[in-house]
């Protein structure tokens, strides 16, 4: 779970510096991001991990499962009256649901981008490169499409302020002078990738 | 002051349970919780009624036994507080109270509040012994061990195992349990030996027996009566994952 979360964490970075070139003025933008895309999806070494990562995503929703029937099962009866959740936040009690918004979210992403662009007809930019930057460009102009990923980053931001600290728990980081640290890089790096991706639908909605 | 109180009431494990209303009128402020069930008990006792079952032993918050769920929380109201050192004043007069036993799969109930907690035994059992010399009082000084050292062993050490945090946690895992017991001996120098193999058994049993898994949540370390850290989770692993590879 650690590790296959912490593998996807480090690729939200990737996948947000890569995409920050959508905000480049247009014709740049329509340009380096259409030839950027056709160099990922032809480059073997980007091919290979690209498998990882859905595999990644695989086994750490297997894994995801696995913990959500073991808790169901050691759970006894429950309470007439229940106030455990004093105890603990939300978000973190939750990580199921927020994984399974990011699920039903990564769906939508890569049947409206992905499977297009490796399998779908894209018309070609000047260069000769598929055009998924117009594409890209056509989906944000909607409002409600704008809306869903606000709320699927926003689930993303808080399994991510949760899970950041807790992959290294699970990995035995115990010394609690490291655990103040990763506490704060966690809510840090929760904080800029929700804002980071909720910049890109929103800065398309508002100036194209 | 007067209070009503609704008891979960279950004959033994294969029975159902289900809540009974009772009313106190003449509960004083100054009484701990567990006299004041005692004052239930003995209005029951004198009706010709059955006494509500419940744990304890020391009544000065040591020995862990008390662990009851008061209003849905391990332990009633206030923080790092076992039931027994948990008095009246904390309520109000006519307040409701919920008093059910720890529900957890690996916890099945005895009768009413009594719980059989004996797999956190298991999980000591386990560990296993560790090996001493005997014979003479050693020589205080022949292992040194610092204050600070010996005061973090502590810290974990204090572990009364309630099994409040088992209960508390969403996903009923004795990782606190464990991870405090297991770090009150990897913090000293003593029973390193069997250190490894100590680790490895008391993990396995662990996950063996029907508790679920941890997700760091960290509740169980707010409704610990001992504060135990969840550090020690950590610590566990961590001293898991070593033993591991050296195996
Ligand atoms: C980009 C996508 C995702 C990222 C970056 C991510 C990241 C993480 C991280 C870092 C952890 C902490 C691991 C640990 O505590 O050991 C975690 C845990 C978890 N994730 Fe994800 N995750 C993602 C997608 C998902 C999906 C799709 C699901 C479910 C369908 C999911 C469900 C869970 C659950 C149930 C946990 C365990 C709860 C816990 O340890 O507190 N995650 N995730
Ligand atoms: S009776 Fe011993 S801790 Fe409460």
């Amino acid at each position: 779970m650690a590790l296959t979360g912490l593998f996807l964490s480090l690729f939200l970075v990737i996948h947000l510096l890569g995409n920050f070139q959508l905000l480049l003025p247009e014709e740049q933008a329509k340009e380096q991001y259409n030839l950027y895309s056709n160099l990922l999806s032809n480059n073997p070494i980007i091919k290979l991990i690209a498998y990882v990562l859905y595999a990644t995503i695989l086994l750490h929703t297997i894994d995801a499962i696995n913990l959500t029937i073991k808790a169901k099962k050691a759970n006894g009866l429950s309470y007439v009256k229940d106030n455990r959740n004093r105890a603990s936040k939300w978000y973190a009690r939750q990580m199921m649901l927020l994984g399974t918004v990011v699920f039903a979210f990564l769906v939508i992403h890569f049947k409206d981008f992905w499977y297009p662009y490796k399998f779908g007809e894209l018309p070609m930019d000047d260069n000769g490169n598929k055009d998924l930057y117009t594409l890209v460009m056509i989906s944000f102009q909607e409002l409600w499409y704008v809306i869903l990923y606000a709320v699927a980053i926003l689930g993303l931001g808080f399994h991510l302020l949760h899970g950041f600290f807790s992959a290294f728990r699970s990995l035995g980081v115990y010394h609690p002078k490291y655990n103040r640290i990763i506490k704060s890089v966690g809510v840090a790096f929760a904080v800029s990738m929700s804002i980071g991706y909720l910049i890109i639908p929103f800065y398309i909605y508002f100036n194209f | 002051m007067k209070i009503h109180l609704k008891i979960w009431r279950q004959k033994n494990q294969h029975t159902k349970g289900e809540m009974q209303d009772y009313t106190l009128t003449e509960v004083d402020e100054e009484m701990s919780f567990l006299e004041m069930l005692d004052m239930l008990n003995l209005e029951l006792a004198k009706k010709g009624e059955c006494p509500v079952e419940f744990d304890h032993d020391c009544r000065e918050g040591i020995c862990g036994q008390c662990g009851v769920m008061i209003n849905g929380i391990a332990h009633g109201p206030l923080k790092n507080t076992t039931t027994c050192q948990l008095h009246m004043r904390s309520f109000k007069d006519g307040d409701t109270i919920y008093i059910e036993p720890f529900k957890v799969k690996s916890f099945p109930v005895i009768r009413d509040l009594k719980v059989d907690r004996s797999g956190l035994d298991e999980i000591i059992a386990a560990g296993g012994y560790v090996s001493v010399n005997t014979g003479q009082a050693p020589e205080a000084n022949s292992i040194l061990v610092s204050h600070e050292e010996a005061e973090s062993a502590f810290d974990a050490a204090a572990c009364i195992g309630c099994g409040a945090c088992v209960a508390t946690c969403k996903n009923a895992s004795a990782a606190l349990f464990t991870g405090a017991k297991i770090a009150q001996f990897a913090r000293l120098p003593q029973g390193k030996k069997e250190s490894a193999e100590r680790t490895l058994s008391m993990v396995e049993r662990m996950e063996e027996l029907s508790f679920g898994h941890c997700t760091n949540t960290e509740a169980c370390q707010v409704e610990c009566p001992q504060d135990i850290s969840v550090l020690t989770i950590a610590e566990m692993i961590y001293e898991y994952n070593k033993a591991k590879l050296k195996k």
